[in-house]
């Protein structure tokens, strides 16, 4: 490497850096992060990562009928947090049979606002004995 | 107990091979790391034919181990654990061999399938360098080896066999307490409903010869350091490196097509982390065959070809060990499943960052001291802190860079900044920048675990990749255009505007023209992100017309030469294909109208990217007309499909694309959609489900109503419609094998008029009826009004029909629709990109055996 090389490739980060730097920052920052219900709650207007549970005792609003791009829903962590979740998007078809959700949004009073929502379902990739023996059970006769 | 209904000679053989090939694979990298070590012609000789047989035990292994797993998965062998979790009986069969390398198991095998041909090509085409190249890919076959052993050894496990059988996995299980369990089970799980696409049936395979290729230039480079004649390797390593760039770079583009034909996603490329892993490998080796090429011209940039070279492969391994060791979790959408195998997975990798350092050192004692430290950082990795796993592969990185920094004397005089070199040489460094940006974003979920720390990916992922890359591309276009007509050494300034004058004339008109008239105003992320985007679209349409040019201002037409400026001009294309097609991606399905009811507290305003169509109605979708015309299901799979017509408002252009989506497949819980499209020289039209009526719960509760009736005769039904019964054929001559010997098929043709106040809407039935073996098989239809007729009886006189009124349930669907345009500039920029490389390697195989 000579110093020619050096230089220009200072020049290129150096100018790279600095057009970053110059870039809007409205939601776009480079990381967020994973929080709780109620640590969420704290940093509220901030988006975030959460990773919860559908509250099944609650009822799930969706009539597409109505506006296919409304979804809310209760959900609840494993810290006991529990929450009031919009999502501005058809819903998810396996949003009651999910095992965890991981939301990416932000609290805005007291509903957590959704842009998107990851769902964990309990798949056939599972090495969980029950899940297999059940497939096994569907495929058997 | 004694199982009966299992096959397992197939199994114990297919076992057997991946032992027999991990034991033949350390014969051969013994046998040939020690030809190549050897000064003495007539050991050099023997050991490298030991060598030679070792291999080719190990290839036809591994072809063996193919051959067994895909009769297995053929044949249904659900008594195997692969097979049940990864195929079923509604498989067509040209899925199979997408079962076949669906899971990590298979792909492994797919990987070493690859390995061994290419060992094999090499064997035969590699002459002096076949020893130190082939000890090399034997070490690579020793670790996939180890990866499919699945044996216990010290009571670890040690890989993962695609043979094992089911009942010895989970033994416990309730369904293998049966002594022909194996005959019980008749179905699998099936294949993936995302692996159900025809490309997964080319697209695994071209990838992973891309992979597999980008061992031979590391074999090269390695065998480079242990022969000592550290120049001599470039000659006969550029085919080899052109053609695993050609072929790693088609296979990520096959998987962009994948994930833009069949994911949803909503495009070819998410920056989603297993999609990463494959780019960054191939970043860097076109950087490193830009370096190779200037060390060839000028005899510059040595050390950093061996650098580059190495660290390309290192990248494929470190790629691996994030798709396959669960680590990703939650970042990603597509990667393995874990398989409990980190620990080998870490130990495979590890191996192979420090195999460039510890061969580039020179002396027994030196190479001992570098080994110790690499186990001692291993050590301190699992019982102190896990940051030594970061620290040890940096370490030996460096230490590579050092130890060629005093191998390879550098040239003093530096190269002046009109030259070729000078620049292609920065090209190389800023591709491998923004690889190390890529890299350095898609290794957070190893941060998380190393530091025992919660961060997640940005909000918008693919911005936070591409406020940086955009740069990239700018600075790449630009390189890119005037790169060949700089020459080797020194340009003069004269000659260099004469030749790129006219192009460059050219390029601005062209690309003020799309600037001007093309609307491309993304300002989702403001105006100085747009500006940054205009560039590089100018700067792409520069490197098309600039390479292309090239082709007679510079090497006057001559095709065997133009490799290069083919290439070039490709990666140009695919570079504007890239920036028009995102930047002007439309969602065309927003909810403007139709039977939306803004609510109070969700009527934010935000216009939803979902649409609702109920059957048979015609909706307003901003430029188009669309109806949810009808639907139906697979015979065998739990598949729906649906016919959506569209009607564009200004042109009256009518298409109509067929979606479809897995409903409850196998026990997955819910839908998966497939998108159907409509594809036009300059644009696309997508459309996916996101939800629809749910099947289970909607069982219709309305019966079918008898009706006789003779051909002539009119009949009504509901409230308001009537049907005639224009025809009633009857055929006799059916296939026997299907209908039986006295097999009849009926079929009545019936004209429905839906509401008698507007004869003007006629619609047509024809129900069948099929007397087959004995008994009778309904064919009922279904008209777009929602009722269904079916025939319950016929002879030639006279038939009875069924007619059934859906209850007011409605059938409904929400619908996603995008439109991306000119996508098709990304894979033409593909093909042409692939073709110059093929050149290239035509060209560079006819030089290498001229001077050979």
């Amino acid at each position: 490497m000579k110093k020619t090389h050096i230089i220009l490739l200072v020049l290129i980060i150096g100018a790279i850096a600095a057009l970053i730097s110059l870039m809007p920052k409205g939601g776009t920052d480079l990381l967020s992060s994973y929080e709780t219900i109620a640590s969420a709650k704290e940093k509220s207007g901030k988006f975030v990562h959460v990773v919860a549970k559908l509250d099944k005792t609650q009822p799930i609003d969706y009539d597409a009928m109505k506006n296919p791009n409304y979804l809310s829903f209760t959900a609840v962590d494993t810290t006991g947090g529990k929450v009031k979740v919009i999502y501005n998007n058809a819903k998810p078809d396996n949003l009651e049979h999910s095992e965890r959700l991981v939301m990416k949004g932000k609290m805005n009073g007291d509903v957590f606002e959704c842009n998107e929502i990851l769902m964990k379902c309990p798949s056939k990739y599972t090495d969980d004995p029950n899940r297999i023996q059940e497939s096994l059970n569907k495929n058997t006769n | 107990m004694d199982y009966i209904g299992e096959h397992l000679l197939p199994g114990q053989i297919g076992h057997l091979l991946i032992i027999l090939s991990f034991v033949a694979s350390i014969i051969a990298t013994v046998a040939y790391f020690i030809s190549a070590r050897a000064t003495n012609p007539v050991d050099e000789a023997s050991w490298k034919k030991l060598g030679r047989i070792a291999f080719f035990i190990d290839a036809i292994s591994v072809i063996g181990v193919f051959v067994i797993l895909f009769s297995l998965i053929y044949n249904h062998r659900y008594e195997y654990q692969y097979v049940y979790k990864n195929s079923g009986n509604d498989l067509e069969p040209k899925y199979i061999l997408s079962s076949l390398w669906s899971a990590s198991e298979g792909s492994f095998i797919l990987w070493t399938l690859w390995h061994a041909i290419l060992g094999v090509i090499l064997i035969f085409t590699s002459k002096k360098w076949e020893a130190p190249v082939m000890s090399v890919l034997s070490f690579a076959q020793l670790c996939l080896a180890t990866m499919m052993l699945g044996i216990y050894f010290f009571g670890t496990k040690i890989g993962s066999s695609p043979f094992a059988l089911f009942r010895e996995q989970m033994p416990d299980l309730p369904a293998f307490q049966f002594a022909d369990y194996a005959l019980r089970i008749k179905d699998g799980n099936g294949l993936n409903m995302l692996l159900q696409n025809y490309w997964m049936v080319i697209h695994p395979p071209v990838l992973f010869l891309g992979f597999a290729s980008t061992i031979i230039p590391f074999a090269f480079a390695m065998g480079g350091l242990m022969t000592k004649k550290y120049g001599d390797w470039v000659k006969p390593v550029l085919p080899w490196a052109l053609f695993s760039a050609c072929v790693l770079g088609v296979g990520i583009m096959m998987g962009g097509a994948w994930a833009y034909e069949s994911l949803s996603f909503g495009g070819y490329w998410a920056w989603d982390p297993v999609e990463n892993a494959s780019l960054v490998p191939w970043l860097v080796l076109l950087a490193g065959i830009h370096t190779l090429i200037i060390y060839k011209n000028t005899g510059r940039s040595l050390q950093t070809s061996f650098f580059l070279i190495a660290l390309s492969f290192i990248l494929i391994v470190y790629s691996t060990f994030l798709t396959r060791s669960g680590i990703l979790g939650e970042t990603s959408v597509h990667s393995f499943a874990d398989l409990g195998m980190n620990a080998q997975l870490y130990l495979f990798l590890y191996a192979f960052f420090w195999l460039p350092a510890i061969l580039s050192l020179n002396g027994l004692n030196k190479k001992l001291i570098a080994s110790g430290a690499a186990i001692a950082f291993l050590l301190l990795a699992e019982f102190v802190h896990p940051i030594f796993a970061l620290i040890s592969p940096i370490a030996a990185l460096v230490l590579f860079l050092v130890n060629m920094n005093k191998l390879i004397p550098a040239i003093k005089k530096e190269e002046a900044a009109s030259s070729r070199e000078f620049w292609m040489f920065i090209g190389s460094l800023v591709i491998l920048f923004s690889a190390i940006i890529i890299t350095a974003q898609t290794s957070l979920p190893v941060y998380n675990k190393v530091f025992g720390i919660k961060m997640a990916p940005a909000q918008d992922v693919e911005f936070s990749y591409n406020r940086i890359q955009i740069f990239i591309a700018i600075i790449i276009g630009l390189l890119t255009a005037v790169g060949q007509y700089l020459k080797y050494k020194e340009t003069g300034t004269k000659y260099f505007l004469k030749k790129i004058g006219l192009p460059f004339i050219i390029s601005a008109i062209a690309s003020g023209l799309i600037l001007a008239f093309g609307n491309i105003n993304y300002d989702k992320y403001g105006i100085g992100y747009l500006s940054f985007v205009w560039a590089a679209i100018a700067c792409s349409v520069f490197a098309i017309i600039a390479n292309f040019s090239y082709i007679w201002i510079g090497i006057k037409g001559k095709l065997k030469l133009s490799g290069p400026s083919i290439a070039h001009f490709g990666f140009g294309m695919m570079l504007l294909g890239i920036l028009i097609s995102s930047s002007k991606k439309e969602i065309l399905s927003y909810n403007t109208s139709g039977i939306f009811v803004p609510l109070g507290e969700d009527s934010k305003e935000l216009p939803g990217e979902n649409m609702t169509l109920i059957k048979g109605q015609k909706m307003d979708m901003g430029k188009y007309w669309v109806t949810y015309a009808s639907d139906s299901v697979h015979p065998k799979k739990s598949q729906w499909y649906f016919k959506i017509d569209f009607e564009d408002k200004n042109t009256k252009e009518k298409f109509t694309i067929t979606p479809n989506a897995f409903v409850n497949y196998k026990g997955n819980e819910g839908l998966m959609a497939n998108p159907g499209s409509k594809h036009y020289w300059d644009h696309d039209v997508f459309g996916y489900i996101t939800t629809m009526t749910d099947q289970s719960k909607n069982q219709d509760t309305s019966t079918f109503h008898a009706k006789t009736m003779k051909v002539g005769d009119t009949t009504l039904y509901g409230k308001k419609g009537f049907m005639v019964l224009e025809d009633v054929k009857s055929i006799d001559s059916l296939p026997v094998d299907i209908f039986g010997p006295d097999g009849k098929l009926f079929e009545a043709r019936l004209r429905v008029y839906p509401d008698m106040s507007k004869l003007t809407e006629v619609d047509y039935s024809t129900p069948r009826l099929a007397l087959a073996k004995g008994s009778f098989l309904n064919v009922p239809d279904t008209l777009s009004s929602g009722i269904m007729i079916q025939l319950n009886k016929a002879d030639d006189e006279q038939i009875e029909i069924g007619v059934k009124i859906p209850s007011t349930v409605t059938q409904y669907l929400t619908l996603k629709a995008l439109k991306f345009p000119f996508i098709n500039l990304l894979w033409l920029g593909t093909i042409i990109m692939a073709i110059g490389f093929v050149v290239s390697m035509v060209r560079r195989i006819q030089i290498s055996r001229s001077q050979a």
